[in-house]
């Protein structure tokens, strides 16, 4: 009825994503352990990035939503990034 | 059936609701968002002070509840396929286990909160004030406010899990009315994105 194209997913994917999750969230410490400098910076971010991605993509299944849905997303992420960015070249270059 | 339950029925728009905790859920995302771009920039203008405050928190119990955190949304993002097939019971366990992890991070928080406190940081102490510099002061405050704020979200997670709990034992949540549960279960993912980020900000970059 009002199920309309309701994908089911496998319980089995949710624990797989789960054990990536887990996998990154101990990359990401066992990275910064080591003494990168600004690197361990940007190093722990792109893992906070993949992570929310895997998040966004199985958990918030955006993977069997509308392609509307998903492009709003992207659009608020890049507000995000814009707002981020416009931000730090006025701290940068001022 | 009965002519009151398809009346009901009719104003039942599942993708009006979705669309509705979506766009709830992006102004959620730039409120944190902004907070972000705050902790960059001062991190940026103070990055020694930053280093030098975050040795004061404990990476081990950050890592502990980030993954209660990710357990507590694999827990529900299950309870929708469990739904579906129509499992109640399971669907009962599934978000009665995201509903008792989400206790067990708000315990951990208070436990670290308490530390804090007993140490004499918190927002505004004389301790604070006197011996730390003023980057570590921003640091401990965008702290508190941001953990803070995460905290309140979660308890409103918790809340909606209580009635989603409730609701699908008394049936009114459904495999053919499901969308309360998979809104929920949007927040609580939003809630675990947001500390996917302040996990590694606050705890792990030191």
């Amino acid at each position: 009825m009002s199920l309309e194209k309701n994908h089911v997913v496998p319980y089995k994917t949710y624990v797989f994503v789960l054990l990536g999750l887990i996998t990154l969230t101990l990359l990401s410490i066992a990275i910064t352990e080591i003494e990168l400098g600004s690197l361990a910076v940007a190093a722990a971010l792109a893992f906070a990035i993949i992570k929310s991605f895997l998040v966004l993509t199985w958990f918030m299944h955006l993977k069997y939503d509308k392609p509307y849905i998903i492009l709003m997303v992207v659009f608020v992420f890049a507000v995000l990034f814009v707002t981020v960015l416009v931000t730090f070249f006025d701290y940068l270059y001022r | 059936m009965e002519h009151v339950k398809q009346i009901a029925h009719e104003h039942y728009d599942p993708e009006a609701s979705k669309i509705g905790m979506w766009l709830f859920i992006f102004t959620e995302l730039l409120l944190f968002g902004v907070l972000f771009v705050i902790y960059s920039v001062y991190r940026y203008l103070n990055h020694g002070a930053f280093e030098l405050a975050a040795e004061e928190l404990d990476p081990f119990i950050g890592a502990v509840n980030t993954v209660i955190l990710l357990i507590s949304s694999m827990t529900i993002a299950m309870s929708t396929t469990s739904l579906q097939k129509r499992n109640r019971n399971f669907t009962l366990l599934l978000t009665g286990t995201t509903f008792v992890l989400g206790v067990v991070f708000l315990v951990n928080k208070y436990f670290e909160w308490s530390g804090k406190f007993d140490h004499g940081i918190f927002p505004g102490s004389e301790y604070l004030i006197n011996n730390f510099s003023q980057g570590e002061i921003l640091f401990f405050g965008l702290y508190f406010i941001m953990t803070g704020l995460h905290a309140l979200h979660i308890i409103i997670g918790l809340t909606l899990i209580g009635i989603v709990i409730w609701r699908v034992s008394t049936g009114t949540i459904n495999a053919d009315r499901p969308v309360l549960l998979e809104n929920t279960g949007l927040y609580w993912h939003l809630v675990d994105i947001i500390w996917i980020f302040l996990f590694p900000l606050f705890y792990l970059i030191i």
